[in-house]
C-alpha cells in the first residue's frame, strides 16, 4: 500500500508536555559518549551560563520520536513500520535543550514523495519550551520501502 | 570553555578525531537512555528474521556520539547551531569484537558574517563510510 499522498502538509496537535530530567540527560549523554561537563555536571552548566545540565545535540530526537508516533498512528497514513528505513535526520537549534525546560512538539508533514516504488516523507517537528519559544526543529525523512 | 578562535580556522583543517568501540552493551544502553527498542538493535535471531547481516547499531546512536568530538573541541554543545547526517550504510555489531566507528571532524566552510564554522564529518566503520553529508554548523566567536 503507498503513502497516502494527502498526508502532505497535515499538522499534528501538539504533543503532552515533555519535561526533560537531569538524570535523563546524563543517561543520554553517558550512552552517546558525551564527556563533556556541561552535558553532566549542574556546576559547570552553570559556570556556562545555563541553568542545568545541557543535553547532548541529538537529544531532541526522545521528544521528536513522540510525534513520529503520532505519524504511524494515523489510520488512513499507509506506512507500514516494519518497512521504515531512516534516511536523513537533521536539527536546528535557536538554543539547547536544558534539564528542566518542558517540551512539546508539533509535526508537521513537509513532503510526501515516490521514488522507483519507494515513498519518501519528511517529518518536521517543530520543538518549544513551556513559553512557546522556539528551542529545535528535527527533520527526519523516512524511506518506506514499496513492496517487493 | 573557551571557543576555538574563528579567525584561527582555515578550511580543510582536522579539528577533531577520534574513535568509538561499540559492543552490544553500548545498543541496550542507548536503547534505555533513547527509548528505542526496536529488536533489531540487541536480538540477533530477529535481525536475521527480517534479513538483516546481524544486529545493528542505532542511526541515532552512531549520530550521536559522531558529533561528540565537535563538542569538545567547541567547548560548549550550545554552539552547536545545525546538525544533519544522512544514514548511508548500517552498522553491524558484532557479539564478541563489537565495531569501532572512527569520526575525522575537519572545517568544510567557513560563514564569515556570521562567524559560523561548518564542521564535516567522517564516519567511517573500517573502510566504510556510514554517514552521509554529515556537516555540523558551529557559532564561534
Amino acid at each position: 500500500m503507498p503513502v497516502n499522498p494527502e498526508l502532505m502538509g497535515r499538522v499534528f496537535p501538539p504533543t503532552e508536555p515533555y519535561l526533560v530530567g537531569r538524570e535523563k540527560v546524563r543517561e543520554f549523554a553517558r550512552a552517546v559518549f558525551a564527556t563533556n561537563p556541561i552535558n553532566l555536571d549542574p556546576e559547570a552548566a552553570r559556570a556556562a551560563g545555563y541553568d542545568d545540565v545541557v543535553a547532548p545535540p541529538t537529544f531532541p530526537i526522545v521528544v521528536q520520536e513522540r510525534t513520529l508516533a503520532q505519524l504511524l498512528s494515523e489510520p488512513d497514513v499507509g506506512i507500514d513500520f516494519s518497512r521504515i528505513v531512516h534516511g536523513d535526520q537533521r536539527f536546528s537549534y535557536t538554543r539547547p535543550v536544558v534539564a528542566g525546560d518542558q517540551l512539546t512538539a508539533t509535526l508537521t508533514v513537509s513532503s510526501v514523495k515516490t521514488l522507483g516504488g519507494h515513498s519518501i516523507v519528511v517529518a518536521e517537528s517543530e520543538i518549544v519550551d513551556a513559553d512557546g519559544a522556539h528551542v529545535v526543529t528535527a527533520l527526519s525523512q523516512l524511506v518506506v520501502r514499496g513492496d517487493e | 570553555m573557551p571557543a576555538p578562535e574563528f579567525t584561527s580556522l582555515t578550511v580543510g583543517d582536522v579539528v577533531a578525531e577520534r574513535s568509538f568501540p561499540l559492543t552490544r552493551d553500548s545498543l541496550v544502553r542507548y536503547a534505555g537512555a533513547s527509548g528505542d527498542f526496536n529488536p533489531i538493535h540487541y536480538r540477533d535471531d530477529i535481525a536475521a528474521a527480517v534479513g538483516l547481516p546481524g544486529v545493528l547499531a542505532h542511526g541515532m546512536l552512531t549520530m550521536g556520539l559522531a558529533v561528540q568530538p565537535v563538542v569538545d573541541w567547541a567547548g560548549d554543545p550550545g554552539r552547536v547551531t545545525d546538525y544533519q547526517v544522512r544514514f548511508t550504510r548500517p552498522v553491524v555489531v558484532d557479539p564478541e569484537v563489537g565495531a569501532v566507528i572512527a569520526v575525522t571532524a575537519k572545517v568544510g566552510q567557513l560563514d564569515e558574517a556570521a562567524t559560523v564554522a561548518r564542521i564535516d564529518l567522517t564516519v567511517k566503520l573500517g573502510d566504510d563510510t556510514v554517514l552521509g553529508k554529515a556537516q555540523v554548523r558551529v557559532a564561534l566567536a
